[in-house]
């Protein structure tokens, strides 16, 4: 496992620095905006429901690439980005978020019997709903009055985002009728950066 | 045996007579604009208004012509409208082999000649819930496959679109799993029932190439993958033939595929569909889904006695 540190901005770090991440939160959050902004204006083709859901599910799974990509690029090319790893965890956990209110609200309309069966009975959607589970204490705990108080357990408690990547992956390619170009690709990623975990540290020269 | 009742509308359904007018202007108008915007392979088809359609309004051409499952053509819903225009569906050969005692080969050309052709206005239900109203224009199976002239032996009837990696990109994705060429099949007595419509054209056009051009099966009790594309070669048989779709997952696509609101796909439920067309993302509408997809007093007794969760 790679050495999993406190973000910076726990300790130092001058304003203006800590004020270029908030800046980032917005510009992530652009997506979003730009498919409900879509979503007024009729952009989002035939099935707009459809697309809306599946694509803020992409972002949510994208986000959680990313996360899950700044330990092994420190460690590999030298990198080190790990300071925006908070950052790709809370809007990856805002994607599933979203995605998860447009499953509910947009396409089901509330309806709770439907909902239920879904939730109980069906594979895909289990899978999906418990990554998403698994995200939110990481989101309660990303902040750093958490780390302090939980201490070595928090880090433990963080590599949550393993499982929940791993259940996010499933969900991912069962929302595909088949194995396709759009879907491998972001499954060959995933089960990269998880085999990088597995790597031997001697074998690299950042490891240090 | 009970007598084939078309589709009626009820009285309060039928459509006064000068909307009708309106409408039918509006789709010819539709016609008329996507063949001058050059759909290249796109002809006016002459057609006869089938009384049954009752006052179902079409899915707009745009949807209906650029929202498709085609996988021949790439998985997304727009990759066949975008990568289908170096299909040529003409000239065009149209076999009936198999447990026939008149083998038939048909030029798809004159076939679109046909003073057969009539416009139906039917209810499309995709497997993934969402539905759409389509006027197609085609010719009931049943008159193709008299002709013919089936062996009573004959109990399947297997269907074959055709295999052109050339010119169809989806073919050479090797990842989907999918075995080309797509197949499809129906018992014979889904073949001949009064519904089922070899479809050529559709809003008064010939078929699109990304709607299944030059000519396909419409099934419209069934769920949409039923409706195989592109077809050269039907065959009758005597036993159950394979479909592509449920040869890949046979737990969600089973080989009957009736449009059924009480049994689930596994990954989501079939007792509502969103309805396409409506192209907003806040006032989308979902409406219930009908059983045999609302054709249940025309096919309904097809499957009498049957267990349509096991044969779903």
């Amino acid at each position: 496992m790679p050495e999993i540190r406190a973000p910076r901005s726990i300790g130092r770090g001058s304003a203006l620095k800590r004020y270029w991440r908030l800046i980032l939160y917005p510009i992530g959050m652009m997506p979003a905006a730009w498919l409900v902004w879509q979503g007024q204006h009729g952009d989002l083709g035939a099935d707009p429901v459809n697309v809306f859901e599946r694509s803020l599910g992409l972002w949510a799974f994208r986000f959680l690439l990313v996360c899950l990509a700044l330990a092994p690029m420190r460690r590999f090319t030298g990198i080190n980005l790990l300071r925006y790893r908070r950052l790709a965890g809370l809007l990856a956990f805002f994607y599933a978020s979203l995605h998860l209110l447009a499953y509910v609200g947009l396409d089901h309309g509330f309806d709770w019997t439907v909902l239920w069966t879904d939730i109980t009975h069906r594979y895909f959607i289990i899978l999906g709903m418990s990554a998403l589970i698994l995200l939110i204490p990481l989101a309660l705990t990303s902040n750093a009055l958490s780390m302090r108080w939980l201490k070595r357990r928090w880090k433990l408690l963080h590599r949550l985002i393993y499982p929940a990547a791993i259940l996010a992956g499933i969900h991912f390619f069962m929302s595909f009728k088949t194995l396709n170009g759009v879907s491998a690709p972001y499954l060959g990623v995933l089960a990269l950066l998880l085999l990088s975990r597995f790597l031997p540290r001697s074998q690299t020269k950042n490891g240090a | 045996m009970a007598l084939f009742r078309y589709p009626r509308p009820l009285p309060s359904e039928i459509t006064p007579k000068e909307m009708y007018l309106s409408r039918r202007s509006l789709i010819g108008g539709a016609a008329a604009f996507t063949t001058l915007a050059g759909a290249a392979n796109a002809a006016s088809l002459k057609v006869h208004p089938w009384p049954y359609s009752g006052s179902l309004t079409p899915t707009p051409h745009e949807d209906v012509t650029h929202y498709n499952n085609f996988y021949e053509f790439g998985m997304d819903k727009g990759d066949p409208a975008a990568h289908s225009q170096d299909f040529h569906p003409l000239p065009w050969t149209l076999e009936i082999t198999g447990l026939v005692r008149k083998p038939v080969r048909l030029d798809v050309e004159q076939l679109l000649r046909s003073p057969a052709i009539e416009e139906r206005i039917y209810r499309m239900r995709c497997v993934e819930a969402w539905s759409m109203v389509i006027p197609w224009d085609g010719i009931p199976l049943a008159s193709l496959l008299k002709d013919a002239d089936p062996d009573p032996r004959a109990t399947h009837v297997a269907f074959e679109s055709v295999l052109r990696p050339s010119e169809m990109p989806g073919q050479n994705e090797a990842l989907s799993g999918i075995q080309w060429p797509y197949v499809e099949g129906l018992r014979l007595d889904e073949a001949m029932n009064p519904l089922t419509l070899l479809a050529l054209g559709i809003y008064g056009e010939s078929l699109p190439n990304q709607n299944g051009a030059p000519l396909r099966l419409v099934v419209p009790w069934k769920y949409g993958f039923k409706g195989i594309k592109s077809i050269q070669r039907i065959r009758l048989l005597d036993h159950e033939p394979p479909a592509t779709w449920n040869r890949l997952a046979p737990d969600e696509y089973g080989f009957y595929a009736n449009v059924n609101p009480q049994v689930d796909h596994p990954r989501w439920s079939q007792a509502t569909e969103r309805v396409i067309g409506s192209h907003s993302l806040f006032g989308a509408s979902r409406q219930p889904t009908l059983m045999f997809n609302g054709y249940g007093e025309q096919v309904a007794d097809l499957y009498r006695g049957m267990d349509l969760r096991k044969n779903f």
